[in-house]
């Protein structure tokens, strides 16, 4: 009770002190960052929506990547309380938006110049139908490997530039008696991996048409057989224990000097950070052999639902925060990503910050920046975990690589 | 009640008794392992649980990540630790541990003793009901809560959790009063006494052991609950497990094991005292009741 | 006096419409929460909903894909290892515990809360330990090797062929105690003048515990069976927190199967098929037996 009355003052004294907002209104955000740096980053969003007169509502639900907060906002919209801002990966938002929930961004876009500075690929799943309906926070991107550099220097082995070298190294690295390949075997972890693969295996055409397009003869190509292929390599060289390994447990054994190398995504350059090392001295970060020059991206963003008129204000308010190049400097600095916009100075990120933002650009330029499978940026969820199934199943030794490739042109046309 | 706590007389040798305490002891520490190992690492520093032996002592004992846990993790945006979503979870979970307990009651008293044609068809959905896997029930009820403004409430989660654990109060209460004597109810309605004053009068003073055994059932289970904390609550509702889970499984950050354990112990603790204090009449409880079937 | 008939007429009226007016706000509860509830999911599963329920009628064709998924019939054949192996693990486990520490054991009052305790705790709680006491590298196998036992293995998380045991192995870590105390309630209610007249007779301990006792625990074996039924059907933490499902999928049940096609595959009418095919199976285990129990005692 007495919270409420507090609270009754302190929004009647803002409301007192700003004449010239009409209202201060809250947004309600829904969200899987819920612990540690990642949070705390988010938390400058809050106080920046502050100093506008705007309050924050957190609604945080971790789990499976969003896993649960997905469930938990198809239940928030069903009951007809839809939080104003969600999380939310790649076609999620598409669906949403299809589904007539989510609110228009475009007068704000249009006043900030968004169509601009955003990467177009970035774009696909930021607008639909021609409006803006969510504002991209960063751009992870998956085909990355992670290197302890004094193992490698140790053993004499240089940055690979090849596949052919990359699995010499770790042929190198196994007989020393080190993991090669530091690995959690969880099936989005296979699937991080598999977009890396694919693309180095098939190149980028061969990647669109199986991957973003679903074509039946990419799918069933000899290139997917290839890629499967070396998916068995690389599982030579894990370790026994990989299966149900957290990423970041896996990223550890590479910081600890356990094994050599790690395909991950760039979350993990937190956990190297975190550890007091340092990008190109303890450690190095460079694109899966043969997939160098393409960026295969995923994206979190923060749809705005649609929640009445009187939010819409709240809502470009935090979108503009979002968007601004303050705040997506100081998110991504923390969460090892890049700005979602490609004007952003690169002055406070480490060397690999720098490269991730240099290859995004020179990708968004050159058309080679595509959006990652693994992480629901190339398909629907349907068609996505119908690929993790047979990718794991392939991972885990239930198929050889034509049956894989059999398996997943099938279930492909049973999500379809 | 009518039959009270008899010791076996069955007797045994020495030999068979050194064997005997030889399997309990076994078991309990096979029960209790994966605790003892919760609250080693609990007390150790991040750096000795990744570096090291889950089993060893610490190396330095610390309090740090229980202090961390309760007050100042940061759970969603906010530095706040689990304790404000303790509250939540107490002020969702005795509502409805009261409410379900006391209509299973109802219910029970009127199965036994107040016979129908179809009480037993009653009895049936009641039971079945409890076979209902809660996947399916999500999206209607939400629905259903949307539609009586009781979506992200506390409220809401009551009348979930009350809905959801009616039929096993009733199963317990049926069960229990099914032996108690009938004569007693018909003496007392002959004397004039109406259907509550029988109930509160003659029933539920001799209800104690089974009034223990729905309410660590009820309890438990709704203490427990993830799915419907997590879809049906907002900030001011959201209970401790959903805190809980936040503060474990975060996908992409770095994962403080010593501080997740603490959380969890923490976030057991309401049950695990629960249990051992009532556990001694969970035992007559059951006996009394359900599992006179 | 007429008023007074009129007035004893009123009561007993109301005293006979009273039981009937107790029970019916459970009963609107359940009419509406359950059986409505399972008929709109019956009627979704014969619907193209995706992400949110939607009324185009698509016949059997979810019911046809379901079929066709090889990861169905893998959830549905670890679902009947997992409940066979669980039900009679626990229900063998705790008839050995509460037989023995029905004989007069000193400690019961410490022993009995060690074995309840797990029940009280959620596998969101437990399940980071579990998983790292099987996990190989850090876990039993590990602590094992550094004591010097250097041959022990203990591996089956990792493995798909046998990771599904490891399952149930914390199931029944978790439930086992409280079958025990199901069984010790249930012990300790026997009458002992019937003991005592066979072991007059010269009759053993076994021959007493196979011949009298035992027998006359059938109805906790029942409500054994009917808790453990419905919390091995319900296991879905329990999955999450070990293995995920993995390795691979190979520890998928149909409760884990039901809410990844529901919820993050954005396949809610093949979710739905799911749950009608699992509500089918367990009406069909449940009905006969609550037809046997229930008619027994009128």
């Amino acid at each position: 009770m007495n919270k409420f009355i507090k609270l009754s003052l302190l929004t009647a004294a803002t409301v007192v002190g700003s004449n010239s907002m009409a209202s201060a209104g809250d947004v309600e955000v829904l969200h899987w960052w819920t612990s540690g740096g990642e949070a705390a980053a988010l938390k400058v969003l809050k106080e920046d929506l502050k100093t506008k007169g705007i309050g924050w509502k957190d609604m945080p639900v971790a789990g499976g990547g969003g896993e649960n907060a997905k469930t938990v906002l198809s239940a928030r919209v069903t009951a007809g309380n839809p939080p104003t801002a969600v999380q939310m990966l790649g076609f999620d938002i598409l669906d949403w938006a299809e589904q007539g929930e989510l609110a228009n961004l475009n007068a704000v876009a249009a006043k900030e110049g968004w169509d601009k500075v955003v990467p177009e690929a970035l774009q696909k799943f930021a607008k639909h139908d021609g409006k803006w309906i969510s504002a991209p926070v960063n751009v992870h991107s998956t085909n990355w490997v992670w290197a302890n550099k004094k193992v490698l220097d140790n053993l004499g082995i240089a940055q690979p530039k090849t596949w052919d070298e990359f699995v010499a190294a770790m042929k190198k690295v196994k007989a020393s008696g080190l993991v090669a390949l530091a690995h959690g075997g969880q099936p989005w972890q296979e699937a991080t991996m598999f977009d890396g693969v694919a693309m180095s295996a098939g190149g980028s055409d061969f990647y669109k048409s199986a991957f973003i397009d679903l074509d039946t003869k990419a799918l069933t190509s000899a290139a997917m057989k290839e890629t499967f292929e070396r998916m068995a390599v690389l599982r030579s060289y894990v370790d026994d224990n990989f299966s149900g390994r957290d990423w970041n447990l896996a990223s550890a054994m590479v910081i600890n000097g356990k094994a050599a190398f790690q395909i991950m995504g760039d979350w993990a350059k937190g956990e190297f950070l975190n550890a007091g090392k340092v990008p190109g001295k303890d450690f190095l970060c460079f694109r899966v052999p043969g997939s160098a020059g393409t960026v295969l991206f995923n994206s979190d963003q923060f749809a705005m639902f649609n929640v009445g008129a009187s939010a819409a204000k709240d809502q470009a308010e935090l979108a503009s925060s979002i968007m601004s190049p303050a705040f997506q400097s100081a998110f991504n600095v923390v969460k090892g990503s890049v700005p979602a916009r490609t004007d952003v100075p690169n002055t406070d990120f480490d060397d690999c910050g720098k490269k991730g933002m240099a290859q995004l650009a020179a990708a968004n330029k050159s058309g080679m920046l595509f959006g990652s499978m693994a992480h629901g940026h190339a398909n629907r969820a349907s068609v996505k975990n119908a690929m993790y199934d047979v990718i794991t199943a392939h991972f885990n030794g239930e198929y050889d690589a034509a049956t894989a490739v059999d398996e997943l042109a099938d279930a492909v046309s049973i999500a379809k | 009640m009518a039959v009270a706590s008899v010791e076996t007389s069955i007797r045994t040798g020495s030999m068979t008794r050194v064997f005997l305490y030889l399997v309990l002891i076994l078991f309990s520490l096979f029960y209790l392992l994966p605790f003892v190992v919760m609250v080693l690492n609990s007390l150790k520093p991040l750096s000795e649980i990744t570096g090291g032996n889950m089993m060893a002592l610490p190396e330095v004992w610390t309090v740090e990540p229980w202090i961390s846990a309760w007050a100042t993790a940061q759970i969603g945006i906010e530095p706040t630790g689990l304790s404000p979503y303790f509250w939540n979870s107490i002020k969702m979970v005795v509502p409805a541990v009261a409410i379900s307990t006391m209509l299973g009651a109802l219910n029970g008293y009127v199965l036994t003793k107040w016979r129908f044609r179809g009480d037993t068809i009653f009895f049936g959905l009641m039971l079945f009901a409890c076979f209902i896997p809660f996947q399916i029930v999500l999206i209607p009820m939400a629905r259903v809560l949307g539609l009586t403004g009781l979506a992200g409430s506390t409220p809401g989660l009551v009348l979930v959790h009350v809905v959801y654990g009616l039929g096993f109060t009733t199963l317990y209460f049926r069960n229990y009063y099914m032996a108690f004597p009938t004569e007693l109810v018909r003496a007392a309605q002959i004397d004039g006494a109406g259907f509550f004053n029988i109930f509160w009068r003659i029933l539920l003073p001799s209800s104690g052991p089974i009034i223990v055994v729905s309410v660590i059932w009820q309890f438990t289970n709704i203490w427990n609950d993830f799915l419907f904390g997590a879809s049906f609550a907002d900030l001011d509702s959201q209970p401790m497990t959903v805190a809980l889970n936040n503060l474990v499984s975060s996908s992409t950050g770095v994962k403080e094991y010593n501080v997740h354990f603490a959380g969890a112990i923490i976030a057991a603790l309401p049950t695990l005292v629960v249990y051992i204090v009532a556990g001694r009449y969970f035992v007559r409880g059951l006996m009394a009741g359900s599992v006179k079937g | 006096m007429a008023t007074t008939l009129a007035r004893a007429d009123y009561r007993t009226r109301l005293q006979t419409i009273l039981p009937k007016l107790v029970l019916s706000p459970s009963l609107a509860l359940i009419l509406l929460f359950v059986y409505g509830f399972i008929l709109f999911t019956i009627y979704l599963s014969f619907t193209d909903s995706r992400m949110l329920p939607s009324f185009g009628w698509v016949g059997f064709e979810n019911y046809d894909k379901l079929f066709r998924l090889r990861h169905w019939s893998v959830a549905v054949s670890n679902l009947a290892i997992f409940s066979t192996l669980y039900i009679s693990i626990c229900i063998v486990i705790g008839l050995a515990l509460a037989i023995f520490l029905d004989q007069k054991i000193r400690g019961e009052g410490v022993l009995r809360p060690i074995y309840l305790y797990p029940m009280a705790l959620s596998f969101i709680v437990t399940g980071t330990a579990w998983k790292w006491l099987l996990d190989p590298g850090i876990g039993l196998e590990n602590t094992m090797h550094l004591w010097g036992w250097d041959s022990f293995t203990f591996n089956w998380i990792k493995d798909r062929n046998n990771a599904i045991y490891t399952i149930v192995l914390a199931a029944v870590w978790q439930t086992s105690g409280f079958v025990m105390a199901m069984f010790l309630a249930g012990l300790r209610g026997i009458d002992n003048e019937m003991l005592k007249a066979a072991q007059i007779d010269g009759a053993s301990n076994f021959q007493l515990y196979r011949r009298i006792i035992i027998p006359q625990l059938r109805p906790a074996f029942l409500s054994a069976f009917v808790i453990l039924a419905h919390l091995s059907i319900k296991s879905y933490d329990l999955i999450i927190a070990l293995t995920g499902g993995g390795p691979g999928r190979a520890t998928e049940v149909p409760a884990t199967f039901m809410y990844s096609y529901t919820f993050t595959r954005n396949q809610m009418g093949i979710g739905a098929s799911s749950a009608v095919i699992m509500l089918m199976t367990i009406a069909a285990i449940m009905i006969p037996y609550l037809y046997a129990e229930l008619r027994e005692k009128d």
